[in-house]
Order: C-alpha cells, then structure tokens, then sequence
C-alpha cells in the first residue's frame, strides 16, 4: 500500500514589542534572569492584565499579509494548565475567537536546479492567535531554575491546516512565514532566540484516505533545519512502523537534532482539560475598518510578489533574485540603486550586491544599515563600468574602496588613478596600428575571413595599455582600423 | 457630649486638624491605643504596623504645617481589607499560603489614598481570599463583632467591619463579591458601600471573582462613606475593566440632591428566611421614606431565585482561575513534603489553603472542565444577563431599590460553619447587586431586641453612587443609629 | 444538566493541584453535591437567545502604547521566593 504523510505546523512567533503584551515592563532575550519582570509577569496577588496595542497591530498586520480575514470582535481566554514556567498557571490566548481567521502560505519548493524556480503552492491557514510566551526553566542535575524574562512576550501561534506532505513543504513553510514576518517589521525570527518556534503534527494515511492517521506531534524543532530533518525522520519512522505490521499511537515525540532521533516523552503529566474560559480581566477587541486599512497601508509587498516583479521589471536572473528577496532591505537597496542605474543596467547592480557587496559586508561583520555603500553610489559605480569609463577588475577594487571609506566611484577613480585609458581615442588607435602592424601573418588570416585573428591583435594592445584599456574600445578599433585595411 | 476620638467621623476629625485641635500624631497614637486595648477580644487586624503608621501621621503634620495639606483624609487613619497590596506590608488575604508574603506594589487604591494623605493602618482580617460570610475562614482566627463577641462581624470583609465598629480605625475599606462590604456593615452598625463595578481600580486588590469583585468603604456615616469614595473612584488605565466616568464631588453633592425619589420594593427580597425585628426595621424605614414624600413601589425581580446559583456558578469558576497562582512556586507556602513539582502543586496547595478555598476551586474547577462548560458557566453567564435585565427594568420606574441587607443580624460564631449551603444563604439579598453590577450600601436602620445592629440595604443605578449616597443620607440625618457606638 | 453525583472528585482534585484526604473527598463531595443540587435550578431557566454577560458594563479596545517602564529589582522579584538560586527560583527537577 502506498501511503502519504499529512503534516500541520503550529508556528509561534515572538512579537517585536518595547514591552510586554499585557504589561508594560520591558520586553527582550538575553538580559540578566528576572531582570524583565513586574508584578503582573510574576502574577503576584492583586495584579491585572492590560493589552499592548502595539501587538495588536502586529497580529493584524500579519494577518493581512497572510490574507486572512481578521474577525471583526475577538476576546481573550485562559488556557489553564499548572506549569513552573507559566506564572498563573494559565496562559492568557484566544481560544474560539482568533483575531485571525484563514488566510495562506505561499511556499515554493526547490526547483530542479539551484538556478532555476521551483513549484510554488499555498498552504492555508487555520487561524493566528495572540497569546503570551511563558518563562524559562533551565535544567541542571538535581533542580531547575526558572527565569520570568521571557514570561509575557507578545506571541502570535499561527496554525496551519494539515495541508503539507513532506518535509520540505515544511521546511518551504516555514522559510516563508519567516521571511513574511521580517519583512512586515513583526519579528526577527531567529529562531536561536526563540523568536520563532514550530512544532508539527505528523500522521500517514493510505493515499487516497481522507481521513487523518493517528497524529504524533513533534516537539522542539529549534532550528529550521531540524524542522525537515525531524519531520522526515518521524515520517519514516511512522511509515517503518507500519510497514513491521506496528499500530501507531497517539504521542508527544522530543526530536534531538544533535542525533537526528527522537522519543517519545512519557511525560508524568495529567491528561489536560485546560478548561478554557474568557478572561474577566481583559475586554474584547474590535477591529474596524478604518484600523484595518491603517495597517494595510503599512504592510509591505510580500516577498514572493517582489520577487515575480523583480524578475518580470528588472530582468534579473532567478538566483539574484533569491540571494535579495529573503532580506527586505537588500531587496530594497537593490531597487533603489537599480531604478538610479537605468535600463538595462539592474542585473549589474544585482550581481555587485549578491557578490561583492554580501562578500564585503560579512567579511567586516557590518548589518545594511551600517554599509557606507548607498543605492546611488552602486549605481554610479554601474554606471562608470558601463560607459567603458571602468573596466571591471579595477571596478572590483574601486568597490572595495568604497566601502571601507564611503567616497563616490569617481573620486576613488581619480585617486588611485583607476580610469581605462586611454581617455582620448588617439592613443589607444596608435597601439592599434602599431599591433596590426606588427602582426602580417594574423591580418592575413583575418583577410581571408578568420575571424578569430583578431585576438591576435588584442594581447600587445592591452599591454601598452597596461591593462586598463578597455577591450570594448580595443575590440571596435582594431574592427575599424581592419576594415580599411 | 462628643464621642472619643477613635469613634469620631471623618467629617468631625478632619475639621479638628484643620483647626490644629489635635495633631494626626494624637489621632493616630489614639486610633492605635484603641486598637492595641480591644485587639485581644475583636481580632480585626492580620497584622499593624505602628512606627510606620506614625511615620505617616507625622508627614501628615509636617504637610499640613507647610500649608500642603491634601485634603479631609489628610490624616486620618484608615485600615485595608488584607488583600489590597501596600508595598512593604504583608499581604495575606487571611491564608495560611501567604503568611508570609510581603507585597513588593502599591494597589490603585493604596496610591489613592496615600495621595489623599490618609494614614494606612492595618491589614484587616477577613475570610480566607475574601470567600465567607462570617470572617471564620480566616486561617488567622475569626473577627468578632464588637456589638456581641460570641458573634460574628459577618464577612468577608468582617475585619474591615469589625475594626470601624470597634473604634480601631475612622475609616475602611473591604471589598465586596457577593455582599462582602454591605452584609458585615450591616451587622456592625456601619455604613457600608459596593460601588459600581468598574468604578474604583481593582488594580492590586486580590482577585477572588474578576467580574464581580469591587472595593469600597466602610464608614460611621453617609458623609464618609462619600469622602472616601471621592478619593478611591476613577479610571484606571491598569484595570482594563475600570470605567471612564466623571468623578462627581460625592460629599458636596449629599446637600444638593434632595429627594423625593421614587424607591422600589422588591417583593423577592421580603420571603421566607427574612428575619422578622430585621423585617420591621426595614419596615419602618420604608415608611419614613413614604413620609417624605417618596413615591414607594413594589417592584419584581423575577430571576431573584436564581441569583445564589449564578453567582455560585460564576464566583467559584474564576476563583478555581484566579486561585491557581498559589502554587508555591514563585512565592507563597510551599510545601516541605514536596519531592517533584507535582508535589510542590498539590501538597502546597493543600496544606496552604482552608476549607472553604478548596471547596470554592473544586466547585470552579467542575463547572469549568470539559462538557460542563456550557450547562453551568456559560448557562450562569446567561442567567446573570436575565438578572441585570430585571434590575434595569426595574429603573425604569424607581430610582432606587429598598430591601433588607442580610436576611439575619448577627449570628453566632461557629453556628453556619459547618453546613457551606446555609451559609451562602446569608448573601441572598446581596448576590445579585454583584452580578449586574450595580452600586448599593447598607446603612444602619436599627437594632434587635438584644442590642444587635440592623442594616438596610440601597441599590442604585449603575455610576450613579452621588444619588444613592444622597438617598442614604436623607435618611442618616432623620436617625440617630451612627451616633450608638458598641461598648466593648 | 449534569447530575451532581457525577463529581469526579479524584478528577477535579487532580486538575486542581489539590492532595486531598480520603476524609476530605468524602466531606467535600457531600458537601459540594448539596451546592450542586441546588444549582441545578439553573437548568429551570429558560435562556433561549439570551446574550451570556462576561462584564457587567462591556467595553472594548482598552489597551495601552507599547512604551516600555521599568519593572522589579531582581530582589523585590524574588524577595517571596521559597527557593532562589543565581536570581532565579529554584523547582524541584522539571523532567521535560
Ligand atoms: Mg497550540
Ligand atoms: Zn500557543
């Protein structure tokens, strides 16, 4: 029998918030433990929640770019189930009303080759949900530690429908949600801070079956490798099981990507009944339309449509485009610097920021925004190369100038004295004669139709120009000068 | 001849420091001598704190001698119900799980009252996590009621009642979920007011029922009940269930509302299990309302039946809510048997809580848990809807409601503590102002035979506490039971 | 409605995170079957469209700027703490 895999994701998102969402005390990762609480994080007696707006907007706005409907009135429930990192042994989230309704992925699989664009589908979602992050325990041998810092976050739980079926639909799934949530400035998803957190829900079915298999949810895929690599994992593990004639049962599974193996967790806890009720302490939300379309104005293009339009305006190669896309700002420079270049010069300016300037950047350790390299200087320096006035590898080290002190291609030009020569038609027509001249058996053969010959001419040209004549002009000189010949 | 100090109002007092007649040094060094004489029999206070009372008294003097004085409540001092958090101060809510914890916060109202310039004294006992009717669920003792030690001051706020009654504060505040404030001023002799719910800031006040629970005053008269209701009230924007609303000036507007008003009887509130000398007394206030000129109505309030089951329903499902942070995890009694975090869990909580918090959370717990979500919580919620609609109905032909405030006067310790049901009988008058929201206030309105205080109960239209206190007050000024003051 | 005899104690209990006695799961669920029985009458009311009221007085959008304050000292965080170890509170083991 043949069987599918049936896979639905519950991706958490950290909400890039200054505070917490239903308190106003600092939010953030990597400060002193306990160093982020108040009375409300810690749920002392007598303490209230109150809503950050901010998160609201960040939910909606996530929303809106993963075209869910946003529900006009949503509310707050308690999710109760006693745990030491949750500090009111309930979790405040939504549990029949989401603020987010519906709504997709857009995904793209990997293609045939690396250069070329792989099979793109929508995932739809369920729902996405606000709810609160809860704090941290670290295990040591005989106790653990909790620390509240991370209690109280803003989180968005975005559940997808069980609409994937291999790994790498997950894996394409979560890039994704990624990618759209750093663009739309709602988190940084990283996923080694916690900011993005995913577990799935894993059954295999005969194809054809439309009814779901036994689930197995998978836990702790901490990084988005370990997402396919888990997801892959438990579906041979299920489909093994099956194929020994074994009956799958409902479980938690733990996937340790260290040893790309997991288990089950037999944990000692209770059967849950979180006993879900609307918090008395919070009141709904409304969403108008006015708020809605506030927010839509502020969402970004998505990075899939920028992508499509950067191929179809710009005529940039597909792998140019998928080094720019992931990072809105890099996609965005390039725009910038593309539209100052004009026609026709956009994949120069791509291939400047997918090589040189990525190279550059890493190499010093720099984020974008701290680059002395703007849009306009690329696209002056493009500009330069393309009128001849550059040849490239001196382009290379005119770029590297700029980037260590910030000046202008030409000024750099000037100073290290980079420019093609010769600057005037007369002297490089001199070498030309002279080459021509001196190499009878080559016109020759370029007389008698051998095209080719005219390399022949180049090598002593391009040494009298000491390597900076520009091959272009040599190339319609020596043309011009053979053909009066 | 005037009262002693401890038994003065606020009204008379405040004119005395306004005048320098006495310094808040000598009041509050009187207010706490009385305290330390009667403490022993009474038991209202968990705990005071008396250098920090007369650090407060002296800045109130040095305000005053700069010429910076707040107000009426510059001075006075003024005892919580222990479960509104004062930073620095134990915060119990009469459990044994927070014997020892210290709140690191100020509630909303605590910052009120401090800007007021009020003197904080005492953390007043009442039943464990304000659940009770008679302070007995206390972890710490019972109160008693200073009118008749054998019995109880009622509760949970019976501390708050039992401190004011027994001269040991001028002032104090409770908080009220089922009756909590009116029901134990009502068997103190005290004027007792539950406002509005969302008028003053829950912020810092130990939850027991979210959408039930709100603060208020105990007072010795109508007029102090207002002052101290002036300087609580107000938005506050940590308490997203807090109100926006305009703060009238509660005292002044006492002379200028005048009635008559027209004032409802609702013939559910006069059945069986009325008490008969606290029937008459009620009785007879209604006819000195009709004397002057009051239009008196019956009214109905139909689902007046169901209200005790609602609010059982509702009350326990968010406390079984509220209650689960007591887990002796982050702070609290945490248990020494403990092995594992289960342990930690369920022995902490068992050793740490009374009987009555168990029942409560096992009740809350049942009516929330899968499958029965919507016969009673969502059911209750439902009721409680049908229960305000009658109120409000009501209001459209009266001002105000006039019914007694406990169905008995004071009954003896240790007489309903063993039959729960009989017991949550005791609020059947007060249940359902909780669960629409509604502001009321008991008030004095006579005694029993044997010398025990009778209390009447208002209940006015939501937000609307300047005309409540005005209709209570015109009945204050025509009777003399504020001025009787037990003798202990 | 449910019938009160179906309180399972031992489940609620459990749910709760309350180490009952036998002597207490006898007393309270005597005295909570009482209490049920009694609010059972809610089942009488006839609440056929009728809205459930979750705030007396609803309002709605009530929330704040994200505009970050600070928050406890470590100490005052911890000061109620039962166990505390390098600034954090410290549990029995937590098997995961
Ligand atoms: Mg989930
Ligand atoms: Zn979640």
């Amino acid at each position: 029998m043949n069987y599918e895999a049936v896979i639905g994701l519950e991706v958490h998102v950290q909400i890039k918030t200054h505070s917490k969402v239903f308190t106003r005390v600092g939010a953030g990762y990597g400060h002193e433990p306990n160093t982020l609480t108040d009375p409300v994080v810690l749920a002392l007696p007598g303490t209230l929640p109150v809503m950050n707006k901010a998160a609201l907007d960040a939910i909606i706005k996530a929303g809106l770019l993963l075209g869910c409907e946003i529900a006009p009135v949503c509310k707050w429930d308690r999710k109760q189930y006693f745990y030491p990192d949750s500090p009111k042994n309930y979790q405040i989230s939504q549990y029949d009303q989401p603020i987010c309704i519906g709504g997709s992925v857009e995904i793209e699989l990997p293609g045939a080759a690396r250069n070329i664009m792989g099979e793109h589908k929508k995932i739809p979602l369920a729902r996405i949900h606000l709810e609160e992050d809860v704090g941290k325990l670290n295990h040591h041998a005989a106790d653990s530690l909790v620390d509240y810092n991370r209690a109280g976050t803003p989180l968005m739980e975005i559940v997808s429908d069980p609409a994937m079926h291999t790994a790498e639909e997950a894996y394409a799934y979560l890039t994704s949600i990624r990618h759209t949530m750093i663009y739309g400035g709602i988190s940084d998803c990283d996923m080694e801070k916690g900011q993005l957190r995913c577990d799935a829900n894993i059954s295999i079915r005969p194809v054809g079956e439309t009814k779901l298999g036994t689930k197995v949810e998978l836990k702790n895929l901490n990084s988005i490798s370990f997402v396919r690599d888990g997801i892959a994992h438990e579906i041979k593990r299920q489909l093994a099981v099956v194929a020994a004639g074994g009956k799958l049962i409902q479980e938690t599974r733990d996937y340790d990507g260290q040893t790309g193996t997991s288990q089950s967790l037999r944990s000692k806890e209770m059967a849950h009944d979180y006993r879900y009720f609307p918090d008395p302490d919070l009141m709904p939300v409304q969403v108008d339309a006015a708020w809605k379309e506030k927010l839509r104005a502020e969402c970004p293009e998505l990075p899939f449509d920028k992508q499509r339009r950067f191929l179809r305006d710009y005529q940039v190669p597909y792998t140019i485009t998928s080094v720019l896309i992931p990072e809105r700002g890099l996609s965005d420079f390039f725009e910038a610097s593309a539209q100052l270049a004009g026609p026709g010069r956009a994949q120069a300016v791509g291939n400047w920021i997918a090589n040189d300037f990525l190279r550059e950047l890493s190499a010093a350790k720099l984020p974008l925004g701290a680059s002395k390299i703007t849009p306009a200087s690329l696209a002056e320096l493009v500009g330069l190369v393309e009128a001849g006035t550059l040849l490239n590898t001196a382009a290379k080290e005119v770029f590297v100038a700029m980037f260590a002190t910030g000046e202008a291609p030409a000024a750099v030009v000037a100073r290290l004295g980079l420019a093609a020569v010769p600057s005037d038609a007369g002297e490089l027509e001199t070498w030309c004669r002279d080459s021509i001249a001196a190499n009878p058996k080559a016109l020759a053969e370029f007389k008698a139709g051998k095209d080719g010959a005219i390399n022949a001419f180049k090598g002593p040209v391009m040494k009298a120009g000491k390597g900076k004549a520009n091959p272009k002009l040599v190339d319609e000189t020596l043309r011009r000068l053979l053909a009066g010949a | 001849m005037t009262a002693p100090l401890h038994f003065q109002s606020i009204a008379e007092l405040s004119e005395h420091l306004a005048a320098r007649r006495i310094s808040s040094v000598e009041l509050t060094q009187a207010v706490i001598a009385r305290t330390k004489a009667v403490e022993s029999r009474v038991h209202a206070f968990n705990s005071f704190d008396e250098p920090d009372a007369l650090a407060q008294a002296a800045a109130s003097d040095s305000r005053r001698a700069g010429g910076q004085s707040c107000g009426a409540l510059d001075g006075i001092p003024i005892g919580l119900k222990d479960v509104i958090a004062v930073s620095g101060q134990p915060l119990t809510a009469s459990s044994k799980m927070l014997a020892n914890f210290v709140s690191p916060y100020n509630a909303t109202v605590t910052e009120s009252l401090q800007g007021a310039g009020a003197v904080l004294h005492g953390r007043l006992n009442c039943d464990e996590f304000a659940m009770g009717s008679s302070t007995e669920n206390s972890a710490f003792g019972p109160a008693h009621n200073p009118w008749d030690l054998t019995r109880t001051p009622g509760g949970s706020s019976g501390g708050s009642a039992a401190a004011l009654a027994a001269g040991a504060a001028i002032a104090t505040l409770g908080s009220d979920t089922g009756g909590s404030i009116r029901q134990p001023a009502a068997l103190c002799g005290l004027v007792g007011l539950k406002p509005t719910y969302g008028l003053i800031s829950r912020f810092g006040l130990i939850a027991y029922a979210s959408s039930l629970d709100q603060i208020g005053p105990f007072a010795r008269t109508v007029e102090d009940a207002a002052i101290v209701l002036g300087a609580i009230a107000g938005h506050d924007p940590r308490d997203s269930t807090s109100f926006k609303t305009e703060i009238p000036d509660y005292r002044a507007e006492l002379k200028r509302r005048r009635g008559p008003w027209k004032l409802g009887i609702p013939e559910e509130y006069f059945g069986a299990g009325l008490d008969p000398e606290v029937g008459a007394a009620v009785e007879k206030a209604i006819a000195f309302y009709k004397a002057q000129g009051c239009e008196i109505r019956e009214v109905s309030l139909p689902h007046t039946h169901y209200c005790l089951d609602a609010y059982y329903v509702i009350a326990t499902a968010e406390a079984s809510s509220n209650l689960a942070r007591y887990d002796g995890i982050r702070y609290g009694h945490r248990s020494r048997e403990a092995k594992d975090v289960l342990d930690v869990y369920q022995k902490s909580r068992a050793e740490g809580f009374g009987d009555e918090v168990k029942r409560r959370i096992i009740l809350g717990t049942y009516v929330l848990s899968s499958g029965y979500y919507d016969a009673y919580y969502l059911r209750a919620q439902k009721v409680r809807t049908l229960i305000r609609q009658d109120f409000l109905n009501a209001y459209r032909e009266v001002d105000a409601l006039i019914t007694p405030t406990s169905p008995l006067p004071a009954f003896k310790l240790g007489e309903k503590s063993a039959d729960p049901l009989a017991m949550y009988l005791c609020d059947i008058y007060t249940i359902g102002v909780n669960l629409a929201g509604l502001p009321a206030l008991s008030l004095p309105c006579g005694f029993t035979a044997g010398g025990l205080p009778i209390g009447l109960q208002l209940i006015g239209q939501p937000f609307r506490e300047a005309d409540l206190l005005a209709t209570a007050h015109a009945y204050e000024q025509a009777h003399d039971w504020h001025t009787k003051f037990a003798s202990l | 409605m449910a019938a009160p005899s179906d309180l399972n104690i031992d489940r609620i209990a459990e749910l709760s995170r309350l180490a009952l006695t036998a002597e207490e799961k006898v007393r309270f669920s005597a005295q909570l079957g009482s209490v049920l029985g009694h609010i059972e009458q809610l089942s009488k009311v006839d609440v056929t469209g009728i809205e459930p009221t979750a705030h007396a007085f609803p309002l709605h959008n009530i929330w704040a700027a994200d505009i970050a304050r600070p928050g406890l000292a470590v100490a005052d965080a911890l000061r109620n703490a039962p166990a505390q170890r390098e600034n954090m509170i410290v549990v029995p083991k937590v098997m995961e």
